[in-house]
């Protein structure tokens, strides 16, 4: 659609600026502040420079929560994505079976966070818990609280069957859109599934797939109820994410300085990876206008 | 052929969904020796104890009246604002629009942990700790921008000679916008308060943040079931049960636009 050029639309816009800039802007100035101060308490602060800066770029600590949590948004990814295109392929198309899927599988999506990790902690526990009793009657030995490696399965497991709906969802509304007429050209030209499924729904589904990447890719890199419920970032620290550490670190021990170079630092990434989100999807925006 | 084993995987895939909550369902209608005494798979003595326990004792439900008072606040204030941006960021072009867009974008992006402790000082200072108001307006921070990507997205899809013939007509633009363009936009209007509703009901790092007790949501109510005791699980899956109900409730209406709502606006 042709846009008219006027800059008096900026009064429509006034209300939402001024509304998140109170509680966007004025935090994270609170947090600049931080995180080049040092403090004692009694509200006095010194100049810090960018000591706390130098501190979070060379911590260990932190070095070990952002791989932590690369490894989790990369192997989240690896198993939502294809999962939910596969979900969505096979989803009924029209008619009730299809509003029973959808709803079932958007409930997840609608629990309160800290809920869903109640209910992976209730369903994982080996004394009370359905899985962990079934895994303990077949011989595996399963307890995510001590073991590491259980933890992160359940975490894994947890997200997947929190967020894998979300894909599934877009995909389908991605499937939706393609019209009738693409499916009886390619079996006309006796098409595999394969290649109906490579040049035809793929490309098609292309818009939707790069935004639930990006969704999962940034809600997966900013977890923190989940994981917090279930293992509290044990055992030890192995599932220690972003945010679990930052809340430790600037709730738990009051270590505002550090917290608050670590806390911009992790806002930039995310930033950069929003810029070039928002590029391709406008880009793409574009080439459908065309 | 091709149905049958379509049928099965979505069979397999609801399962894997429905059973866990089915867990929590069952355990939240046992009793407590039933749980952690024997393993059933069904309540072998139907209790509704659990609930009764939530629904009689005000330091309990008062949780879910607090998450309902401000989730409600924030989806008018949220929906409220981003109507008329949204009509300007679909009508018209204007000097720095773009970089607006983009700036309201990183807000829904933004990890709630960065303002969790900023948030505190901000309404601790100003005197709204603990009050509905302040989590309504903290979670503006992420359901805003979302409202108006996803006005946006609905309102680009109206066309712009209805605005050009309602200003012919005489329309003032307050007019036009509350008589005409918003009954066309209704659907999206839900949608986008579905999500708003939505985002706040299951947000708990910022809402536990900002409050203590008289404005202190259902989801951290949820952690007092640790006493000395030991674990009051029966409890603890009763309230997890009733957090799941509104969002169930509603989902059957926006079924057919939750994917729209999601890819904000650009299905």
């Amino acid at each position: 659609m042709e846009k008219t050029q006027n800059n008096r639309a900026w009064f429509l816009v006034l209300p939402v600026l001024v509304l998140v800039a109170f509680s966007a802007v004025i935090p994270l100035m609170t947090v600049v502040n931080y995180s080049v101060n040092d403090t004692f308490g009694n509200n006095e602060f010194f100049w810090a420079g960018l000591d706390w800066f130098d501190e979070a770029v060379h911590s260990d600590r932190i070095h070990g929560a952002l791989l932590r949590q690369a490894m989790f948004s990369a192997i989240i990814l690896a198993i939502e994505v294809p999962l939910g295109i596969f979900v969505a392929l096979n989803m009924p198309k029209k008619g009730f079976w299809s509003s029973f899927c959808l709803v079932v599988m958007a409930l997840p999506l609608l629990i309160p966070f800290n809920v869903v990790g109640t209910i992976w902690q209730i369903f994982g526990r080996g004394d009370i818990g359905l899985l962990g009793h079934t895994l303990a009657a077949i011989g595996i030995d399963y307890n995510y609280t001590s073991d590491p490696f259980d933890a992160w399965a359940t975490v894994v497991v947890m997200d997947v069957w929190h967020w894998t709906s979300l894909v599934a969802l877009l995909a389908y509304a991605g499937l939706q859109s393609i019209p009738q007429a693409y499916y009886q050209a390619a079996r006309i030209d006796q098409a595999s599934r394969w290649a109906v499924f490579r040049y035809i729904e793929l490309p098609k589904m292309k818009g939707v797939l790069l935004i639930a990447v990006l969704l999962r890719f940034m809600d997966s890199f900013m977890i923190y109820t989940e994981p917090f419920v279930v293992t509290g970032g044990g055992p030890g620290n192995s599932t220690t994410f972003l945010s679990i550490d930052l809340v430790k670190m600037a709730v738990g021990q009051f270590d505002l300085g550090p917290a608050a170079a670590f806390s911009i630092m992790y806002f930039l990434v995310i930033l950069l990876v929003s810029w070039v989100f928002y590029t391709v999807m406008t880009n793409l925006d574009r080439q459908e206008a065309k | 052929m091709r149905s049958r084993s379509s049928a099965l995987v979505m069979t397999f895939y609801l399962l894997f969904l429905m059973v866990p909550i089915y867990w929590l369902v069952n355990m939240s209608l046992k009793t407590n020796a039933e749980i952690t005494g024997t393993f059933s798979i069904f309540p072998r003595e139907l209790t509704f104890r659990n609930y009764m326990v939530i629904l009689t004792d005000p330091s309990w439900y008062m949780g879910y009246v607090n998450s309902i008072i401000y989730v409600v606040l924030n989806t008018v204030i949220s929906i409220a604002v981003a109507l008329p941006a949204a009509y300007a960021f679909s009508r018209y072009s204007f000097m720095g629009d773009k970089h607006l867009f983009f700036w309201l974008l990183t807000n829904r992006m933004s990890p709630p942990a960065v303002f969790a402790l900023p948030f505190f000082q901000l309404y601790s200072s100003i005197g709204l700790f603990d009050t509905h108001i302040a989590v309504a307006l903290a979670h503006c921070l992420f359901n805003v921008p979302l409202a108006v990507w996803i006005l946006e997205g609905f309102m680009r899809g109206v066309p712009k000679e209805i605005d050009e013939t309602a200003y012919i007509d005489g329309y003032s633009f307050p007019r036009f916008f509350i008589r005409i363009f918003m009954p066309l936009v209704a659907s999206g209007i839900g949608v986008a308060a579905f999500f708003c509703f939505m985002f706040s009901w299951v947000e708990l790092l910022l809402s536990r943040t900002l409050t203590s007790v008289n404005a202190k949501p259902i989801a951290a109510t949820m952690t007092r079931t640790v006493s000395a005791s030991g674990m009051d699980w029966g409890v603890l899956a009763a309230a997890g049960v009733l957090t799941i109900i509104p969002g169930a409730l509603v989902i059957w209406f926006v079924r057919n636009y939750i994917a729209k709502g999601f890819a904000l606006g650009r299905v």
